[in-house]
């Protein structure tokens, strides 16, 4: 942590209780075997996050990429421990600090909420509460989690919304959140996960309601602030542009599983399976020949086969194969990745994204 | 730098609904949600049992209705309770109890209907004028709304029926008049809204003429919301024509059968005979609860916000 | 804000006098003689002669708007046909009995409703969520006088646990200064009186603060739940901020403001449920007074009161629609 972005002073490490050691094996969290299963008895279940096992060490930076719908936002939910109680079943174990929050009273987790685990949201318009200054907004986590009294906790906002470049701070704390542009939310949103130095931040599509020439901004921020606090951080999003930049890993998720999992530059250099490389072919590149036919992946997302009978893209996919329909394919251990698939695109294919 | 996926289809990314898989219409979709809602079921039960009721009397009961034959049997101090010729027993001017309340229900449902029909028709016409035309017509019919809703509703019948006398009439055109500020808002606050849609401004765009706009396209599209005020009217409506009458407007012929003028009867003799409150207490309020119950159930599911 | 607040006011005014004017204009515009019409089955030629010189029905119609506008300016709204008194007079008398019941059955309402809407809310799909839904759909469907008149036989004459009818026992001799009997009872320390008029109170209050009850609970309910789902609940909660503060400042500040808007709407319950209350129970307001006059066919009275109503209506909408612009910032801006 650089001493110059701690304005006032305040040694994170002193406070926090005995959360300092990783998990065994040397992982900051660990999810393993993640289950999360939507529906009421009576109607149909709908499993949105399948089985789904992944790490994150201190510090890095983990992307988590998929389109609407692959169960990606509820991963992120069910580590945070977001998800409603009713109507839901979670399944498996996340592991931090050598224990498994999912089990932890709403007590224990809240403690844990916001200081040591922290998230962005989507949508900074609707992610405010309207009728509540925004300085109350970001105070009332250091009230909660330092117990401060409100003029202490009032300096400190102020100089957080400072860090993440909101001019004139102090006088903003009395504002409420419709008088704020949307990237002044998002970075007020930032702020607020950041307040307490936690030591992982999910960032769950943050950029994406903002608008194009206010996203590059956010983006640079974030990289900017998990940087200086030497966070880990969690990158959802299903934009492979933000990924390639901000990103160390890459894990891609289909209709609730890991399909492929691998550092950025193999990922990118190499995109192995199927959908991984429909994803990159679809983007329109600069340097492609006039007229070229852009090379959407065929199907929409509602055509899907349940893994339990086969591999769930198979539908969709330029490589299926019999089998492909008839067994599930398994997360295997390629070497410089983890894939799942029966057919998985050859290191000669043509038409591959070239490395970004 | 930043790229997106292809929207592949469904943007929402999750399985459609079960209307739109089907490609069901807002009715069709509202008929099936309305089959499946049990408060609804409860509902359409009550009310159907009223109308049936109500429509059948006669053919119900054997005695005529306000009929006191019975006087004689009635004491000051007691009331009759049923017996072999009488199911409930008698009231307190004499006659069958269990005629009284059925009639009873044949006087709130017409009363009922009628009002709510004066209103439906009066207040739609208004609104339709007020959304059509706009300018100087607009805003007289919104003051004249306006004058209308700055008393409540109850007493703003109540001084209209109690000017027009002593008739049956009274009460049907003051609740009928109290209910058309309602409808009038409704319907040009969904012409106003409508008129600013997209698919408006696309009809004109194609050169379709005003009128036909109006008729073809945005009244049905108010059509729902108006169906599902009304039901909800016709439930205030009955409790209204309850409380007039408990107020001793309307006709002043004291035997006959009409729910809240029982249980002004009733009052005295409470403590002899509480059936003579009670039922026509419970009748009212079980009708209007059908009616509640129904345009609630009908209202949701005619929201587009629940169709997924 | 202050131009706000004129603008409404002025805004009024007009409907005010719209109002007087349709009030003046229904009796005369209907065919045939006004009086026989009024009276009902109950013309006699003597009775027809009384209506017309009270009214002035004998007058050319412009002469009787005049003398109506000049009377209305000179805060002379007649006096009733029946009692004599003065109009003006008598609700002044009787408006804060009225007041007082009103104000106990809002209050009755909003304390007992809350909560319980909050509850279910909360608790949704379980047995007390059920238990409250059919319970304040209920509350909204039982009429205000059929509720009064269970609560008065069942409650007073039957059991006798409570007193009957009026505002206080006539055998009391309690000083009266506002004429808010509960309120002149604390202040005179005549401690007797003021708990006798609150036993009397209590069962006009319950009955007719029913309705406004349900009403309470089922919008509170709707809201809550409503605002359960919002984004920024979740961000609250992703904070790790304790339940309490959640619900305190992020769920209820913002559920509430529906609610708010509708009391406004209450009061013009309150106002028609006043009228059939109190005739139940005897007490002495401008309901009841109001019912004598319907049946006594006393047009100045019904005139003059339901103006006073429509004003005090009007006035309860502003007083709410400024409150709700001090506590919801969105609105104040503009």
């Amino acid at each position: 942590m650089s001493a110059e972005s701690m304005s006032s002073g305040y040694t994170p490490n002193a406070r926090r209780t005995g959360i300092d050691t990783p998990n065994v094996g040397g992982s900051l969290l660990s999810v393993r075997d993640l289950s999360v299963t939507f529906g009421v008895r009576g109607q149909r279940k709908v499993r949105a996050v399948d089985a789904v096992s992944f790490e994150i060490r201190p510090g890095e930076h983990l992307g988590l990429v998929g389109e609407s719908g692959s169960g990606k936002s509820v991963t992120a939910l069910a580590i945070m421990g977001l998800l409603p109680r009713r109507a839901v079943t979670t399944d498996g174990e996340v592991v931090y600090n050598n224990e498994n929050i999912l089990r932890w009273s709403p007590q224990k987790a809240s403690a844990l909420r916001g200081r040591d685990i922290a998230m962005v949201f989507q949508d900074p318009m609707t992610s405010l509460n309207p009728v509540v200054p925004v300085g109350t907004q970001v105070g009332e986590i250091f009230q909660r989690h330092f117990r401060v009294n409100k003029a202490e906790s009032r300096n400190r906002s102020g100089d957080l919304l400072a860090k993440v470049g909101i001019p004139d701070p102090k006088r903003r704390l009395k504002d409420y959140p419709h008088q704020l542009s949307g990237g002044m939310r998002q970075r007020m949103l930032i702020a607020m996960a950041l307040a307490c130095e936690p030591r992982l931040l999910i960032a769950d599509e943050p950029t994406t309601a903002l608008d194009v020439t206010i996203q590059a901004q956010i983006l640079e921020l974030l990289k900017e602030l998990v940087a200086d606090t030497g966070a880990a951080l969690l990158m959802i999003t299903h934009d492979l542009g933000v990924v390639a930049g901000l990103c160390d890993r890459v894990n891609v998720m289909y209709s609730g599983r890991i399909v492929e999992s691998a550092t950025r530059g193999a990922l990118f250099a190499e995109p192995r399976h199927p959908y991984t490389g429909g994803l990159l072919e679809s983007i329109p590149r600069l340097d492609s020949p006039r007229g070229a036919p852009l090379r959407p992946i065929p199907g929409s997302p509602t055509q899907v086969l349940p893994w339990a009978q086969g591999c769930a893209f198979a539908p969709r996919c330029r490589n299926v194969l019999d089998v492909c329909r008839e067994s599930t394919p398994t997360l295997d251990d390629h070497g410089d990745r983890e894939l799942r698939c029966h057919n998985p695109l050859s290191a000669d294919e043509p038409a591959k994204a070239g490395s970004p | 730098m930043t790229t997106t996926l292809p929207a592949s289809g469904n943007p929402q990314g999750f399985v459609a609904g079960p209307d739109e898989e089907k490609g069901l219409s807002l009715w069709k979709g509202a008929w099936h949600r309305l089959r499946r809602n049990p408060s609804a079921i409860a509902g359409a039960l009550i009310v159907l049992a009223f109308v049936v009721i109500a429509l059948a009397a006669p053919l119900l009961t054997q005695y005529e209705p306000g009929s006191a034959e019975w006087s004689g049997e009635v004491t000051p101090t007691t009331v009759p309770g049923p017996d072999g010729d009488h199911l409930l027993g008698l009231d307190r001017f004499g006659s069958d109890l269990y005629t009284q309340l059925l009639f009873g229900a044949r006087q709130s449902l017409v009363y009922g209907v009628v009002s709510t029909a004066i209103g439906l028709t009066a207040g739609t016409l208004l609104g339709i004028l007020a959304g059509g035309f706009g300018g100087w017509v607009d805003t007289v019919v919104m003051r004249l709304v306006d004058i209308m809703l700055s008393v409540p509703s109850l007493l703003l019948a109540v001084s209209i029926a109690a000017v027009l006398g002593q008739n049956a009439y009274a009460i049907m055109i003051a609740i009928g008049a109290a209910q058309v500020p309602i409808f009038a808002r409704l319907l040009r606050g969904s012409m106003l809204s409508q008129s600013r849609s997209d698919y408006v401004l696309a009809a004109n765009a194609l050169g379709i003429r005003r009128p036909r706009i109006v008729f073809g396209h945005v009244l049905p599209n108010a059509l729902g919301p108006t169906i599902v005020q009304a039901t909800l009217n016709l439930a205030t409506a009955i409790i209204e024509v309850a409380a007039l009458s408990f107020l001793g407007l309307g006709e002043s012929d004291p035997a006959i059968a009409e729910w809240g003028r029982m249980l002004v009867a009733a009052q005295d003799r409470f403590d002899a005979a509480p059936q003579l409150a009670l039922l026509p207490g419970a009748c009212i309020a079980i009708t209007a609860l059908g009616f509640t119950l129904f345009g609630e159930a009908l209202r949701e599911a005619l929201d587009p916000r629940t169709r997924r | 804000m202050l131009r706000f607040v004129l603008r409404r006011l002025a805004l009024i005014v007009p409907v005010l006098v719209g109002l007087s004017i349709l009030l003046f204009a229904w009796v005369r515009a209907l065919p045939g003689d006004p009086a026989r019409s009024l009276l009902g089955q109950r013309a006699t030629p003597e009775g027809i002669a009384r209506i017309n010189e009270a009214y002035g029905f004998d007058e050319p119609i412009i002469t009787q708007y005049f003398l109506y506008v000049k009377a209305l300016l000179t805060g002379d709204f007649g006096a009733s046909i029946n009692t004599g008194q003065p109009v003006l007079e008598s609700f002044v008398e009787k408006f804060p009995a009225t007041l007082e019941l009103g104000f106990s059955a809002l209050l009755l309402a909003v304390v007992v409703g809350l909560p319980m809407g909050y509850l279910a809310a909360t608790h949704q799909g379980r047995f007390l969520d059920t238990f409250v839904v059919s319970g304040s759909l209920l509350g909204v469907v039982t009429p205000v006088f059929f509720l009064a008149i269970l609560l008065k036989l069942v409650f007073a004459d039957w059991l006798g646990w409570l007193p009957t009818s009026l505002r206080q026992d006539a055998r009391m001799d309690a000083t009266h200064i506002t004429n808010f009997y509960l309120l002149d009872g604390l202040l005179t320390r005549e401690w007797d009186a003021a708990f006798d008029a609150l036993l009397h109170l209590i069962l006009p209050a319950i009955a007719l603060g029913t309705i406004p009850l349900a009403i309470i609970v089922r919008i509170t309910r709707a809201s809550v739940s409503e605002v359960l789902n919002e984004d920024y609940v979740r961000t609250a909660e992703s904070k790790g901020l304790s339940r309490q503060t959640v619900s305190r400042r992020h769920v209820l500040r913002n559920a509430l403001l529906p609610v708010t808007t509708t009391i406004g709407l209450q009061a013009g319950l309150l106002f028609s449920g006043a009228v059939l209350t109190e005739t139940v129970f005897a007490f002495n307001g401008i309901g009841q007074y109001l019912f004598e006059a319907i049946g006594g066919r006393d047009y100045p009275v019904l005139q003059g009161y339901i103006l006073f109503i429509a004003l005090i209506y009007a006035l309860i909408n502003l007083t709410v629609d400024v409150g709700y612009g001090v506590i919801d910032p969105r609105v104040r801006v503009s």
